[in-house]
């Protein structure tokens, strides 16, 4: 895919540059060094972006085996603890491989052309933030090929699972969240000076697209907590491997702490995965409303309500370990108090909607229906939250069932709609909008076939991270498991729709969506190489 | 990049390096944060600290039942158990009570137990003068020997308080570097013997 991206980009881009530009010095280079070389804006997004799709198919590959061991209840196709690598390291590379670096990737193709700046501010260090990622992929699937195999511990990693009883491998699945913990640092470093020193005149900060402002403050969060998740894998390897007691209660520490310092990472973590979801559906939703966005400063301040939130709330996710009352309710009500922030953006979508000229393309099918899915991931989120209740849900099925409906059908559905609502700027053809609509009914019905079912599943009982379940399961797991396939396969389609407008169709405009606001819809399709040499002007 | 701009941007960085270097280190102050919370709030159900060794005025007007729990790691080649599953004491009278342990195999095994109070808010109103938790426990192969802890109850403990269960989670630590040396928790345990009981109020 690489190679047809950088035949269609060097041709569009000779076009465009050869009277701008009289330097060949400009032109991207031939051959594969383009890409290892690269300090430019858009190919880097091009790099992350394709990385991250592909780490989704290897995610999905896995996932495709956990369904396919839970299709019937026993013990068909895996050993249980190949099982259990599956669910690890199927969360660790959909949660750090997939969902973050597709947006880094969206950040680095889009934010420049937002905000009127001729490229991210620290292009050399954006070059190795994304080398690093496929090696720190490398080394954790790698690991999977070892004796006594890969991380088999849940991608929470608690210890002591991931200490006194983890595989010798520990260390390399330490090593790769370290370095990807050092790309998103470097990815999030470069998005908050880019946007805080290279706006064009005139791009005050309440001018910003939202998209914008969502990954201004998605990089904070990342800069607060990858830095606390770098210590918590650090000082899992010492526990293991240097003998020290951070989680080991027979040398004075504790268990417990090890969820305290993981979840204090984890619980913004999961708006790092959401916040810029919303800053796409911002931009689509008013597009093919053909109206202004309805409480843009709302939504900024909505935003910034949620990221401070979400550093008070972690502890929601151990009700069980034995909290006092006191503290429960506190997390409990702080919790439910982040649904406040949430349902404002909601409403405002529907706001926006509202008596709005409606057209249905494909990226504003996937907004919509990330609107409705979402939020019934919000509501079963809310559900979670309840202390009591929570006592019932813990560790279950509907667990489940909760994150994958708000990362699915919230964040890589938000990140589908991105996908085609951009694709003509990047690739300067429109894609096939018959093929993007079979993908997104066939993603939509499937993706509910596959977990709408997995609520009942937990509210009846059934576990996680179990290769083998009682009887009374198997039915729903049996549906679950087809429409897990359906929607695997379904990606497929997802990527014929890739290919096909990569290689060519319909010639783009420079703005193909009638209602489309923003600077990068002002110059041509494909973006030119080099972009806002010269300030733009700021209506 | 204008120089302007350069300047700029690099001093955008130098704050927001700090900031990720702080909050690494952040990371790791979260360990005794953690254990200053838990002994201000009594939070966690730790109760690892030496207490006093006399009690205050007894209160012969209530008793409260404390049971024992005692749990061996799966591997672990001991028999460890109270002497009594529970007794009844007065706040403030002293009690002694006795446990058991074997060491069942042929090797030299030190054991470190340690201990959790639940409810964890009576935590703190559980004062152990002497606690075989306070050291570590090398046992010979074979070796039997009798622990002795020796608590009372805080006259001020909460009314509707009536059941305390005292669990000892005992672990193998012949591995540790730690191993025959004082472990880290009693001399901080020593340090704070005179120390008042915290404020309940808090929580």
């Amino acid at each position: 895919m690489e190679d047809i991206t950088l035949q269609d980009n060097s041709e569009g881009n000779s076009e465009h540059n050869s009277d701008q530009h009289s330097s060949s010095h400009h032109q991207p280079a031939k051959g594969i060094m383009r890409w290892i070389l690269t300090t430019n804006h858009k190919d880097i997004g091009t790099l992350y972006l394709c990385f991250s799709f592909l780490m989704f198919l290897v995610g999905g590959a896995m996932a495709m085996v956990i369904r396919a061991e839970l299709y019937q209840p026993g013990l068909q196709i895996v050993e249980p603890n190949f099982f259990n690598q599956m669910t690890t390291v199927h969360g660790l590379i959909m949660v750090f491989g997939a969902v973050m670096p597709a947006f880094t990737g969206l950040a680095n193709w889009l934010i420049p052309m937002m905000i009127g700046a001729p490229d991210m501010a620290l292009p050399r260090m954006n070059n190795w933030s994304f080398w690093i990622l496929p090696m720190a992929f490398t080394i954790l699937l790698s690991s999977l090929f070892m004796e006594g195999g890969g991380p088999n511990f849940g991608w929470t990693f608690y210890a002591p699972l991931s200490t006194t009883y983890s595989p010798d491998s520990t260390a390399l699945f330490v090593f790769a969240i370290h370095i990807m913990g050092i790309s998103s640092i470097l990815g999030a470093i470069n998005v908050v000076v880019t946007i805080i020193n290279m706006r064009a005149p005139g791009m005050t900060y309440m001018k910003m697209p939202l998209f914008v402002w969502t990954w201004l403050i998605t990089a904070f969060l990342l800069i607060a907590v990858m830095p606390v998740l770098a210590a918590t894998v650090t000082m899992v390897l010492t526990d293991k491997y240097f003998g020290t007691s951070f989680f080991a209660a027979a040398g004075g520490g504790d268990p417990v702490l090890f969820q305290h310092i993981f979840w204090f990472f984890g619980h913004p973590e999961v708006y790092i995965m959401i916040l810029p979801s919303f800053g796409i559906i911002s931009a689509i939703i008013p597009t093919f409303s053909r109206k202004k966005l309805f409480g843009y400063s709302s939504m900024v301040y909505a935003t910034s309500s949620i990221a401070i939130l979400s550093f008070t709330v972690w502890a929601h996710h151990m009700f069980t370990t034995g909290m006092p009352v006191a503290a429960e309710l506190f997390f409990m009500y702080c919790t439910m108090l982040i649904s406040v922030p949430t349902g404002v953006k909601v409403f405002n979508w529907v706001a926006t909607m509202w008596r709005g000229s409606l057209t249905f393309e494909t990226p504003m099918l996937f907004a919509i229906a990330f609107i409705v899915l979402f939020t019934i991931g919000g509501f079963s989120g809310l559900m979670l939250a309840i202390t009591p209740a929570d006592f019932q849900y813990h560790d279950t099925y509907f667990v489940v069932a909760h994150f994958h409906y708000v990362l699915v059908t919230g964040a890589i559905f938000s990140i589908m709609a991105a996908a085609y609502y951009w694709l003509p700027k990047w690739t300067g053809h429109m894609y096939d909008e018959r093929l993007g609509k079979i993908h997104f009914w066939c993603s939509l019905i499937s993706v509910n076939v596959l977990f709408f079912p997995m609520h009942f599943l937990g509210l009846a009982g059934m576990p996680r991270r179990v290769p083998d379940y009682a009887l009374q399961f198997a039915d729903f797991n049996q549906l679950v498991s087809l429409g897990g396939f359906a929607f695997g396969l379904s990606q497929l389609i997802f990527l014929a729709v890739l290919v096909k407008c990569v290689r060519g169709g319909e010639k783009a405009p420079a703005k193909p969506w009638e209602g489309a606001e923003g600077l990068e819809w002002d110059m041509p399709s494909p973006a030119p190489y080099h972009s806002h040499t010269t300030p733009p002007e700021i209506k | 990049m204008s120089q302007l701009l350069e300047k700029k941007n690099q001093r955008l960085i130098v704050k927001l390096s700090t900031a990720i270097v702080l909050m690494f280190g952040f990371g790791f102050a979260l360990v005794p944060l953690y254990d200053v919370f838990c002994q201000i709030t009594g939070l966690n159900g730790r109760n690892i600290t030496k207490a006093p060794a006399q009690s205050m005025k007894i209160d012969k007007t209530r008793t409260v039942r404390l049971q024992f729990m005692t749990s061996v790691p799966p591997g672990m080649a001991w028999d460890f158990s109270p002497a009594i599953n529970y007794v009844d004491v007065h706040p403030g009278e002293n009690k002694v009570v006795k446990f058991n342990a074997h060491n069942l195999s042929n090797r030299t095994i030190v054991g470190q137990a340690v201990p959790s109070v639940s409810p964890g808010l009576a935590a703190s109103y559980l004062n152990k003068t002497e606690c075989f938790c306070f050291t570590q426990q090398p046992l010979k192969a074979g070796q039997r020997t009798e622990m002795g802890l020796v608590f009372f109850i805080s006259p001020d403990i909460p009314k509707d308080i009536h059941t305390l269960t005292l669990s000892y989670a005992l672990f193998d630590v012949t591995q540790l570097p730690s191993a025959q040396a004082t472990p880290s928790n009693v001399e901080y345990a020593e340090h704070t013997e005179h120390a008042e009981h915290p404020e309940h109020a808090a929580m």
